[in-house]
C-alpha cells in the first residue's frame, strides 16, 4: 500500500491542554481522506502541523516514505501541499488572475497566466473567467479561485477546510465532481467537515478526533451517519422528532415589507410577505447574502422598517425597538456571535443585560440588580451545559459552540413566543447542534413558534414545516415540499436562473 | 525570549499593580533623565522639591487640590463618553464656554447679595458647555461629522470669544481697558473649605460626582449602554440601545462637566473673568481619564496625581530654574507607561528559549 502522507503519533500541548494527543493517520495516494471532529477535537491543530504553521512536540511524519518536518507552510507548499481555508483570502478589487498569481510562491506580476487558468478551469470543470473582478463573483466562484491557485502548485495533497458550508446544494454537486477527477489524476484530498453525509458520499477513508485523541479511522460507507456522529461526540444522539405538533392560530406576519438598504452593497428587501402560527416552525433557506442579514436586522428592530409592515398577536410592532419587541416576548438569536449577540470584552452576565425584559427583574428603572444577574447567567449556563469556569468569564473566551449554546439558552429560558434565529447552528459541532435542535423543537412542542433563517439546508429540511427561499431580497412562497421539494428550493436558491418563476409569485401577490 | 500570551480572564493582582509598575518606570525614567541633564544638583533634591514638597507642605498641599478640582470634574466627565467611544478632545473649549456662561450671568447680577447667585451661574456654566459639546453631537448625529475634529476645532473658537468677550461686553468699566471682567461680588464666589487656602468646595464636588458616576455606570444600564455602544456598536443596537442618544448624553455629560469646571475656575480661585481662564485643563484631563482606565473614581487619583506633577514642575522651575517642559515630560511618560503596563492586565509574559 502506497502512502502520500504518514502522520504517526503526533502530539501537541497548549500549556496543560493537550490539543492533539498521539495522533497517528495515514492518507494514500488518489484517495479522498475525511478528517472528522467536533469543535476543539484537535482537527486544526493537526491540519496546521501538517502544513507547517505548527511544529508538534513529539511524534513524526513521512511525505512520500520521506521523513518529512516543515518548518513553515511555504515548506509544506514546496513539498506539494495546498491549503484552502475556511475563510477566503481573496481581493475583493482585483481579478481572479492578479488574485491568483499574487498568491504563489515566486511569480513576477507581468507573466500571462490566463491561459493556465483557463486549461485548470476545463480540465477540472472549474467554471471560472479570469479577468472578471472577484467581488462580483458568488461564494462557489470564489472557492473555485481558490482551488485553481492550489492547483497551480501542482499538488500532492489539498487540504479542505469545511469546504461546503456555505455552498449551494448544486455547488456542492460540482465541487464534488472537481475532487472525484482531482483523486483520479492521483492529488490526495484531505477533506475536514462536520457533514456526515457528504463524508459517506465522496470520501473513501475518514479518521476520527475527539478531545485531542485519535477514536478510530474506518471506512465511512460501512456506518451509518448516526454512528459517524456518535464516535465523534462519543454519546449517544438524540433522535429529533416533534412529538406534538398543534399549529395554532397565526402569531407573526410580514405584510409587503420592502426596504432599500443603507449599504451600497447591501442588499434590498422587496415584498416581503410571510405568516408564521403558533406551534410551528418556519425556515428560510438560501445563500448567504441575499438579504439574511437585512431581513434580520429588521425582524430585531434594529433598523426601521415601514409601518404596519410588521404584526405580532395582533399589534404591529414596526416602529419598536427590540427591547420592547422582547416585552411582548419576541426573541432573536442573531447569526454573528461576538460583537452583535454578545459583546467580546465583557462577561456572561453582563452580556445577559443584552435581552433583558422587565419580567426578569435583571433591571428595574434602570438599576442593574447583578445578583439576579447572575442567578439567570447560571440558570442559562447550567441548563444548556456552558463549558465555562464561572459567568464572570468574558464571552470571548468562550469557543464558539458554548457561547451559541450561551446565546441561544439566553432566550430560550424567557420561554419566548416567538423565536427568530439566525444559523443557530453555525460553526456548532454536532453534538451541541443536536443539543440545540432538541431545545428548539421543544420550544416549539410547547406551542411557540420558530423562525430560522438558515444557509444550511439541512438544518432547515430536517426542523422545519414550512419552507421559504429568500434570493436576490426577495422572499418565496412557502415551498410545497411534497413533490421534488428539494429541486424546488435548489431553484429558488440560484435565483436568477428561475426568472420566470419568481416573476410568477411577484404577480400573484401583487394579485392577492 | 519574551511572548505575550492573552489571558483568559483579566488579572485582578495586575489591574492593581499596573500603577505601581508604571510609577516605579516613571520615577526610573526620571532619574535617568537627571542624571544625563543635571549639572551641580544633586538629583535626590531635585525629587523631593518635585514629588514630595507639594504633599507635606500645607500651601503647596493645597494649591495641588486646586489644580486636581478641575481635572477631577473634566476628567470625570471625558471618562463616561470615551467608554461610549466617542472621543470630545475639546473640553477645554467647552470649559471656557462654561466660564463664559456662567460669568455673565455672575456679572449681570454684579451687584446683587443672593443665595441663589451661585446656583445660577453654576447652571448657566453647566449649560453653556452642554450646549457646546451639544454642536459636536448635532453634527455628529445629523450629518455624520466626526466629533473629534468639531470639537477640536471648537476650542479654538472658544477662546477667541473669550478674548472677543474681555475686550467687548464683560470688560471691567472701570478696569483701565485691561481685557478682565470686574471681581465677582462674594455671593457669586465659591465657598473656601481650607481657611487660609484657596480650596474651593469644587473638591467636594468633583467626590460627590465620582460617586454618583460610578453608581450610573456600575450599577445602572446607562453604564451599560456606553459600554456595549463603545466596544460593539452592533450588539447595542441588539440590545434596544439608540446610539445617536448615547453619541448625545456622552457629549452633553463631558460639555456639561466641563462648563461647571469651568465656572469653578472662574467664581473659585480667578474671582473674575480673565484670559487666563484656559490653562489647557481640558486637554490635561484627556491624561487623567485614561491613567484612571476610564474608572470614575480612579479619576480622582489620577488627577492629584497629574496635579502633584503640576506643582511640583512649578517648583522645580522656581528652585533649579529648570525648564518647564519638566512637566509635560512627566504626564507624558505616565500616560505612555500606564498603557503600556495595563497589557499585563489582558497579557501575560512568557519566558521561552529558542530552539536552535
Amino acid at each position: 500500500m502506497k502512502y502520500q502522507l504518514e502522520v504517526s503519533n503526533i502530539t501537541k500541548s497548549y500549556g496543560d491542554l493537550k490539543a492533539n494527543d498521539n495522533v497517528s493517520l495515514s492518507i494514500k495516494d488518489s484517495s479522498i481522506h475525511a478528517l472528522l471532529g467536533e469543535n476543539g477535537a484537535g482537527k486544526s491543530t493537526l491540519v496546521k502541523i501538517i502544513y507547517g504553521s505548527l511544529t508538534p512536540d513529539s511524534g513524526e511524519m513521512k511525505w512520500a516514505n520521506n521523513k518529512y518536518s516543515p518548518k513553515s507552510p511555504f515548506q509544506a507548499r514546496e513539498n506539494g501541499i495546498a491549503m484552502v481555508f475556511q475563510h477566503f483570502s481573496l481581493f475583493e478589487s482585483l481579478t481572479v488572475e492578479e488574485n491568483i498569481i499574487l498568491g504563489l510562491d515566486g511569480i513576477g506580476l507581468n507573466e500571462n497566466f490566463s491561459e493556465q487558468i483557463i486549461k485548470y478551469s476545463k480540465q477540472y470543470g472549474l467554471d471560472i473567467n479570469p479577468q472578471q473582478v472577484v467581488g462580483d463573483l458568488s461564494v462557489g466562484a470564489r472557492q473555485r479561485v481558490e482551488i485553481i491557485r492550489c492547483l497551480m502548485q501542482n499538488p500532492k495533497l489539498l487540504i479542505m477546510d469545511e469546504p461546503t458550508s456555505v455552498l449551494t446544494p448544486q455547488e456542492v454537486a460540482d465541487l464534488f465532481v472537481t475532487l472525484k477527477k482531482l483523486a483520479a489524476d492521483g492529488c490526495a484530498i484531505l477533506y475536514i467537515s462536520h457533514k456526515l453525509e457528504e463524508v459517506r458520499e465522496i470520501c473513501s477513508e475518514a479518521t476520527i478526533l475527539r478531545g485531542g485523541k485519535l477514536v478510530q479511522s474506518c471506512i465511512p460507507q460501512e456506518h451509518s451517519q448516526k454512528e459517524l456522529a456518535e464516535m465523534m461526540i462519543g454519546k449517544k444522539l438524540t433522535e429529533l422528532a416533534r412529538t406534538n405538533i398543534i399549529v395554532g392560530e397565526n402569531i407573526f406576519s410580514i405584510d409587503n415589507l420592502s426596504r432599500k438598504s443603507d449599504d451600497i452593497y447591501g442588499v434590498n428587501l422587496q415584498n416581503i410577505a410571510l405568516q408564521m402560527n403558533k406551534g410551528s416552525i418556519v425556515g428560510i433557506a438560501g445563500v448567504a447574502g441575499n438579504g439574511q442579514d437585512e431581513l434580520m436586522e429588521i425582524l430585531i428592530g434594529e433598523i426601521p422598517s415601514p409601518k404596519a409592515t410588521l404584526n405580532f398577536n395582533g399589534q404591529d410592532i414596526s416602529a419598536l425597538n427590540s427591547h420592547e419587541r422582547r416585552q411582548l416576548s419576541m426573541f432573536f438569536v442573531p447569526e454573528e456571535r461576538l460583537g452583535h449577540g454578545a459583546v467580546p470584552d465583557m462577561s456572561l452576565d453582563e452580556n445577559m443585560l443584552l435581552s433583558r425584559p422587565d419580567s426578569t427583574e435583571m433591571t428595574s428603572h434602570g438599576v442593574i440588580d447583578w445578583t439576579k444577574v447572575a442567578t439567570h447567567s447560571k440558570k442559562v449556563i447550567d441548563t444548556f451545559d456552558v463549558q465555562t469556569p464561572s459567568s464572570r468569564m468574558l464571552a470571548k473566551s468562550l469557543s464558539g459552540g458554548n457561547l451559541q449554546k450561551f446565546m441561544v439558552g439566553r432566550e430560550l429560558v424567557q420561554d419566548p413566543e416567538l423565536l427568530i434565529v439566525a444559523q443557530p447552528t453555525w460553526g456548532v459541532d454536532a453534538g451541541s447542534a443536536n443539543n440545540i435542535h432538541q431545545a428548539l423543537i421543544e420550544l416549539a412542542d410547547k406551542g411557540s413558534a420558530i423562525l430560522i433563517i438558515s444557509q444550511d439546508l439541512d438544518e432547515i429540511l430536517s426542523l422545519c414545516e414550512q419552507i421559504h427561499v429568500l434570493s436576490e431580497g426577495k422572499l418565496s412562497d412557502a415551498v410545497d415540499m411534497k413533490s421534488n421539494g428539494l429541486e424546488k428550493i435548489s431553484q429558488l436558491m440560484v435565483g436568477g436562473k428561475e426568472e420566470k418563476n419568481s416573476k410568477l409569485i411577484a404577480g400573484a401577490k401583487t394579485d392577492a | 525570549m519574551l511572548r505575550l500570551i492573552p489571558r483568559v480572564e483579566n488579572s485582578t493582582a495586575m489591574v492593581l499593580l499596573s500603577p505601581v509598575l508604571a510609577l516605579t518606570l516613571t520615577a526610573l525614567s526620571a532619574y535617568l533623565i537627571f542624571i544625563f541633564v543635571l549639572v551641580d544638583i544633586p538629583v535626590s533634591s531635585v525629587f523631593f522639591t518635585l514629588f514630595v514638597e507639594p504633599l507635606i507642605d500645607s500651601y503647596y498641599l493645597s494649591e495641588l487640590l486646586v489644580k486636581a478640582a478641575p481635572l477631577m470634574i473634566i476628567g470625570l466627565g471625558l471618562s463616561i463618553g470615551f467608554r461610549a467611544g466617542i472621543w470630545n478632545i475639546g473640553a477645554e473649549g467647552q470649559y471656557v464656554i462654561g466660564g463664559i456662561a456662567g460669568s455673565a450671568v455672575g456679572l449681570y447680577f454684579y451687584d446683587v447679595e443672593a443665595v441663589w447667585l451661585l446656583p445660577l451661574m453654576t447652571i448657566a456654566g453647566i449649560l453653556g458647555g452642554m450646549f457646546y459639546a451639544g454642536i459636536a453631537a448635532f453634527l455628529r448625529v445629523k450629518y455624520q461629522v466626526n466629533e473629534i475634529l468639531v470639537t477640536l476645532m471648537l476650542t479654538y473658537v472658544a477662546v477667541l470669544f473669550l478674548s472677543a468677550m474681555l475686550q467687548g461686553p464683560l470688560r471691567n468699566p472701570s478696569g483701565f481697558n485691561f481685557p478682565e471682567s470686574r471681581i465677582f461680588h462674594d455671593s457669586a464666589m465659591l465657598p473656601i473649605i481650607w481657611e487660609g487656602t484657596r480650596l474651593h468646595i469644587g473638591l467636594i464636588v468633583a467626590i460627590i460626582l465620582s460617586l454618583v458616576a460610578w453608581f450610573g455606570i456600575k450599577k445602572h444600564m446607562f453604564g451599560m449602554q456606553i459600554k456595549i455602544s463603545g466596544s460593539a456598536p452592533r450588539a447595542a443596537k441588539f440590545a434596544g440601545f439608540d446610539d445617536n442618544k448615547t453619541v448625545w448624553y456622552s457629549l452633553l455629560i463631558s460639555g456639561g462637566l466641563a462648563g461647571l469646571a469651568g465656572l469653578f475656575e472662574a467664581a473659585g480661585p480667578a474671582g473674575q473673568l480673565t484670559p487666563g481662564l484656559p490653562a489647557f485643563y481640558g486637554f490635561t484631563a484627556i491624561i487623567v481619564a485614561f491613567l484612571a482606565r476610564l474608572h470614575p473614581v480612579g479619576v480622582l487619583f489620577s488627577a492629584l496625581l497629574i496635579a502633584l506633577s503640576y506643582v511640583g514642575g512649578e517648583n522645580v522651575q522656581i528652585e533649579y530654574n529648570l525648564p518647564s517642559s519638566i512637566t509635560q515630560i512627566f504626564q507624558g511618560m505616565l500616560l505612555f507607561y500606564f498603557l503600556a503596563c495595563d497589557i499585563l492586565i489582558k497579557y501575560k509574559v512568557v519566558f521561552f528559549k529558542t530552539k536552535n
